[in-house]
Order: structure tokens, then C-alpha cells, then sequence
């Protein structure tokens, strides 16, 4: 089964038409994309069918949403130059660099 | 009203913490809610269905609004809420919580109600870790909440409440669901939500178990099998469905961390989700002055976290004496009832018998 | 899409969500054939003893009974229910409807909706029993989404004679591009 691209919930049947919001500008691994000024980066990402967040440093295995709630650690992502930022909880601000691919710890971008 | 000076301090701004804010304020404590998100409301705020119960627990009033509600009673009650503030520890007579990334801030309330809610158990199997296999409760907070869909279609492990009713909101955001496995003979949980999502033609799948998810850099396909009543699955009868989620509905555990920190007594209870904090009939643990209420206490509902967060909040006040005793043992009594007639019935016995169980072994230490 | 067709176990609402014959007739809010083919009446399919009773207060009649313990089925009282149909959003399980087995010209069926997009009166719509299946066109003849329900709109389908006690949902059917 395919991903469908971009995404979002416009209408719904309880939740009633998706509200107006203040947009912004993030790049994503070099790709400029539009994102809804503080909602989580990962929204955002889904939002573009961008489901991989990173890459596991051994089988190099493809992680994304899995709890929801910044518990797990399978969305980190590298934000700013930051990397390990819980891409579920942390909200998305204007000119955001973020990095998916590589998704490096700490320790390996110091070697 | 600073959190230093407050004499409450409620820990989860969900409904048994909200509920416990506002009875104790209404008795005239000073009171501040910590919450780690930035939004208050906990698991309220991805509820769209209407909820059950009696009047008294907002019946027929969706989960959203009930939200709402508590949420604006507290506010108008000054009562001072605490956003992306976890609370990291808590030590003899001092709580700490982390303001931001760079600062701890210590209190000394004269009274701590520990309302944290409870987090989502997981199974694996082969495939788990592709992006696709997500909680029930990340379905939730994605499709509800942020607004996004998860992906085309899913397959919903668990037929709980949990399960059933996250199956029926995928299918109101316009997602599809391929089916609901069960590994168990019967569905787990309600019967009015199992027809809710049986009419929309979602087959619910007894006796059924998930066995791999395939796909390269995301789910494609979801093999699911049929198990014997040893939960051993039967030879031949695998079958691949074509969805691209696997939601996890697999029940939920109470985060007890704090209360395991704070020096409380515990009691393993299978029936309430596991291990649990012994409290007494007006939710005070082992440790004085420290209340709970909600799923942290026992995994049951929002209308049961509700009662019990008003009952913890009037024994707070009642202990600082802001209550008189004859008003607190009717107050008391009033909640009490209104838990037990929430756990009655077929599907509350079971509770029942093991919350008296957990107040029993309080009374015994 | 090939996928294997799941045989379905046989059906009950504990085990499979979907009520069987005699549940049906077991259930206090179930009114007899008789009363519903005198006219519109309330079908409160409640089987099971959960803690809920909104039914009980919003009905103007004071047609539904759960009582003190509140996990009670609710009964209802044939001769009070009229069949307006208030109840259908106010129950928290979506599980009452309005069937009039009266008619002439087709069985009316009132049935909870909490979808996108709703129909329009007049539209053809494919209607559905209990497990989803489809049983017949139906003809939608009202929509009914106000203030007081909430955001569960209330429709009433018409469907050929004999398929009132059947028909409990439906889907609308998208029109091609």
C-alpha cells in the first residue's frame, strides 16, 4: 500500500472544519516545506507523507511515530543543529532546520 | 498565586487532577497544578465521543467538552496550571519540577495529589519498529489532536474500549480500518462501541493475533493469524491484510514513578493494570499527606478518575483542616457511592472487588 | 485486492459486536412487533448493564426507565414512546433508533450518524445491518443536526417493507467524478 502525500484532516465530523492557522517556513533535510507555526515537527512531517525520522546507528532500520507523546524516543530528529529532539512533542517555528536522515547522537558528531 | 506558596500541589492537569484542583479549591485551599504538556486536559483533549455514566459525571457530554469544562472551572477558580512543567522528583517534603530546559524549581506543598494518568503497554513482533505501528493513544493525538492522518488504512490490535473506539474516530478522520484483532474469545470491551464499528463493516477478528508487519521503510502489509486457546497460533491459517497502520490498543499500565519515589506502598493488581499504590477509601497513600486519584490508582475511566480526583481533593482540604469533618465524611460518602455505582455491573465488578482489595491492604499496614 | 474472507464466527454481541435474534429479544428497550407496527417507536438496542443513563432524563415522556442503579438496560414504556426520536443523540452509544413498521410505501429507520459527508433528503443511500453488510437502497427523508444533538445527526432512512428491524446504518454512495 502506498503513502499518500499531503495530508490533512480539513473537515471532520465532530471536530468541525480545520481551523485558520499562522503558517511558517521549515526546511527539512534541505527541502522547504510549510508547517503550521507550533504544531509538532512530526505533524508537519506526516502532514508531507515524510514518515522516516531517522535511521538506527547499527542496522541503519527506518523509526517514526510510534507513542504519540514524547515517551518512546523512535521520532528524534536533529532540529537547529540539536540532535535527539523528540520530534512528537516539539513544536515547529519558523526558519527550523531539521535533519531526518542521518539522525546522529551526540557522541558521533563529536568523533 | 506562585507555586511556592501554593498548599495543593496536584501532579497532571487530566480529569482526576483537574477534578482534585477544583474540590480542594472549593473547600479553600490554595492549589497549582504541574503538567508536563502544553496543553491541559490529558487524555480529554483526543476524546470526541460522548462519555457514559450519570449526570454527575457529564453524560452524554463529549470527552472534548468535558475538557473544556474542568479546564475553564479551574481557571475560574484561580487556580494556577502549570504547562510543560513535569514534575522530576519528589523527596521528603520537597517536590521538584523542571521549568523549561534549564531550571529546577523545588516546592514544599503542604499536601501532593498525584494524578498522572497511566501510559499505553506495547507488543512485538516482527515488523514493530517500521514507521506504521504506532499506539492507539499517537492515532489519537495525531488524528484528534494535531489534525493529520496516520496513514490509508489500519489494523487495530485489541478490542478493549480502547481499541473499539480509536477504530471508530480513525474511521470518522477519514481513515479506513481493515479489521480489529482480538486475542481473546470474546470482544474486550463494550458492547454498544463493538456495533459502532461492526455497522460501519470494520470486522472485528476473535481469537486472532498479529504475527508480522511487513514493508521496507513503512508498513504495507499486516500478517494476522487465528490462535488456538493457548494463544498458540493454528497452522494455515495466516493471512496478509493490506493496510499501511497498525494501531496498538494492548491495555495500559499506571505511571506510578513519583509514588514509587515519594516512598509509597504498593500492591500488584492484574485487574487494575498491575502494580498499584495501596490508598485508602479517601484516596490517601501510605505516605501522609500524599493523595492520588485517576488511572495512576488502576486503570478504569475518565467518570471513575473524576469521582476519585473529587475525593482526593476533599481529603486534602479536609486535611488541612479546611473541611469540617461532618462536611467531609458526607462529601466523602457522596463520591464513594457515585464510584461504587460506576463499578457495578459486569464490566465494573471486577474493579470493584480489586480497588476494595487495594484499600483493604491499606487498612491492614 | 485479494484478501482472504474471514468466516465469520457466529455473531453475538460479546463475541463479535453484533446483537443475534435472541439478544434482540432479550433486550427490555426491544419493543415487540406489535408496537412497531402501530408507528414510530424507540428501539433501544442496550444489552448490556454499563454505567449510563442520558436516555432516561432527555426523554420528554418519561418513556425510558434505567433507574436508581444506573447500570440497569433501559425498558421502555411502549405507550409513552411516541417515537420522536430525541433519544437517538443523546445516547452515548449510539445504540437507540426509530423504526416504524406502519407504512405502507416502506419501512422508516432512524439512525444515529456521526459522519462526512451527511446525505440530503432525497439522496439514495446504501443501507447496512448490524455487521456492516448491505441490505438495500434506502431513500434518505430527513437530516437532522441541531444544537441539542451535538454533532450526531439523526437520519431517517426509508427502506422496502419488512427490512426496519434490519437496516441499522448505511453508506452514502459517492458519486463518480
Amino acid at each position: 500500500m502506498k503513502r499518500g502525500t499531503y495530508r490533512r484532516i480539513h473537515s471532520h465530523p465532530i471536530l468541525g472544519p480545520l481551523p485558520d492557522h499562522q503558517e511558517c517556513s521549515i526546511l527539512v533535510d534541505s527541502k522547504p516545506i510549510r508547517a503550521r507555526e507550533g504544531e509538532p515537527i512530526l505533524a508537519t512531517l506526516l502532514a508531507h507523507g515524510i514518515y522516516v525520522t531517522r535511521q538506527t546507528e547499527i542496522q541503519e532500520q527506518p523509526r517514526g511515530l510510534f507513542c504519540g507523546i514524547g515517551l518512546c524516543t523512535d521520532c528524534m530528529l536533529t532540529v537547529d543543529g540539536v540532535p535527539n529532539v523528540r520530534s512528537c512533542i516539539t513544536p515547529v517555528r519558523e526558519g527550523m532546520v531539521i535533519v531526518t536522515e542521518t539522525g546522529e547522537s551526540h557522541e558521533r558528531q563529536e568523533r | 498565586m506562585s507555586a511556592k506558596s501554593a498548599e495543593i500541589l496536584v501532579v497532571g492537569a487530566g480529569p482526576a487532577g483537574l477534578a482534585a484542583a477544583i474540590a480542594a479549591s472549593k473547600c479553600g485551599a490554595s492549589v497549582v497544578i504541574a503538567d508536563e504538556n502544553p496543553k491541559p486536559g490529558g487524555q480529554l483533549l483526543k476524546q470526541t465521543h460522548k462519555f457514559f455514566g450519570s449526570e454527575r459525571h457529564y453524560a452524554g457530554t463529549r470527552g472534548i467538552d468535558i475538557g473544556a469544562k474542568l479546564i475553564e472551572e479551574a481557571y475560574s477558580r484561580s487556580i494556577e496550571i502549570l504547562l510543560e512543567t513535569p514534575v522530576v522528583g519528589i523527596f521528603e517534603d520537597l517536590v521538584v519540577m523542571a521549568l523549561g530546559h534549564e531550571r529546577l524549581l523545588g516546592v514544599r506543598p503542604k499536601c501532593t495529589i498525584l494524578a498522572t494518568g497511566a501510559g499505553e503497554n506495547t507488543i512485538a513482533f516482527p515488523g514493530w519498529t517500521l514507521p506504521g505501528v504506532v499506539t492507539a493513544g499517537a492515532a489519537q493525538t495525531f488524528v484528534n489532536v494535531h489534525r493529520v492522518p496516520i496513514g490509508e488504512r489500519a489494523v487495530v490490535v485489541g478490542s478493549g474500549n480502547v481499541g473499539l473506539i480509536v477504530a471508530y474516530q480513525l474511521r470518522q478522520a477519514g481513515m479506513d480500518v481493515a479489521a480489529i484483532v482480538e486475542a481473546m474469545p470474546n470482544v474486550g470491551g463494550w458492547g454498544v462501541h463493538a456495533a459502532k464499528v461492526r455497522r460501519l463493516g470494520v470486522p472485528i477478528l476473535p481469537r486472532h493475533t498479529i504475527v508480522e508487519a511487513r514493508g521496507t521503510d513503512h508498513v504495507s502489509e499486516v500478517v494476522i493469524q487465528e490462535i488456538d486457546d493457548t494463544f498458540r497460533p493454528l497452522d494455515g491459517t495466516a493471512s496478509a491484510l493490506d493496510a499501511d497502520t497498525i494501531c496498538l490498543a494492548v491495555g495500559m499500565t499506571p505511571r506510578t514513578r513519583l509514588a514509587e519515589m515519594a516512598g509509597c506502598e504498593f500492591t500488584t493488581s492484574p485487574a487494575l493494570g498491575g502494580r498499584v499504590p495501596v490508598h485508602s477509601l479517601g484516596m490517601q497513600t501510605s505516605v501522609p499527606r500524599c493523595y492520588l486519584a485517576g488511572d495512576v490508582s488502576g486503570i478504569e475511566e475518565a467518570s471513575t478518575a473524576i469521582e476519585e480526583g473529587k475525593l482526593a481533593g476533599l481529603s486534602a482540604a479536609a486535611e488541612l483542616g479546611l473541611l469540617d469533618p461532618e462536611a467531609y465524611r458526607e462529601q466523602a460518602r457522596a463520591s464513594s457511592d457515585a464510584l461504587s455505582e460506576l463499578r457495578s455491573g459486569p464490566f465494573g465488578q471486577v474493579r470493584k472487588i480489586a480497588k476494595d482489595d487495594v484499600v483493604r491492604t491499606y487498612e491492614r499496614n | 485486492m485479494n484478501e482472504t474472507k474471514h468466516e465469520q464466527e457466529p455473531e453475538s454481541l460479546r463475541r463479535t459486536g453484533v446483537l443475534n435474534c435472541e439478544e434482540l429479544e432479550d433486550c427490555p428497550g426491544v419493543p415487540a412487533e406489535e408496537r412497531l407496527r402501530k408507528g414510530p417507536v424507540a428501539v433501544i438496542e442496550c444489552q448490556e448493564e454499563i454505567p449510563c443513563n442520558p436516555c432516561e432524563g432527555n426523554c420528554p415522556r418519561g418513556a425510558i426507565h434505567v433507574g436508581h442503579a444506573v447500570t440497569s438496560r433501559p425498558r421502555l414504556d411502549i405507550d409513552k414512546c411516541v417515537g420522536c426520536a430525541l433519544c437517538i443523540s443523546r445516547c452515548p452509544g449510539l445504540a437507540i433508533f426509530v423504526v416504524d413498521l406502519s407504512q405502507e410505501d416502506g419501512d422508516r429507520v432512524c439512525v444515529p450518524y456521526e459522519f462526512l459527508p451527511l446525505p440530503r433528503n432525497g439522496d439514495t443511500v446504501r443501507a447496512v445491518d448490524r455487521s456492516g453488510s448491505d441490505v438495500c437502497d434506502a431513500e434518505v427523508l430527513s437530516v437532522n443536526r441541531d444544537a441539542r444533538s451535538d454533532r450526531t445527526a439523526v437520519i431517517t432512512l426509508r427502506v422496502p417493507k419488512g427490512l426496519g428491524m434490519a437496516v441499522r446504518f448505511f453508506r452514502v454512495i459517492e458519486k463518480e467524478a
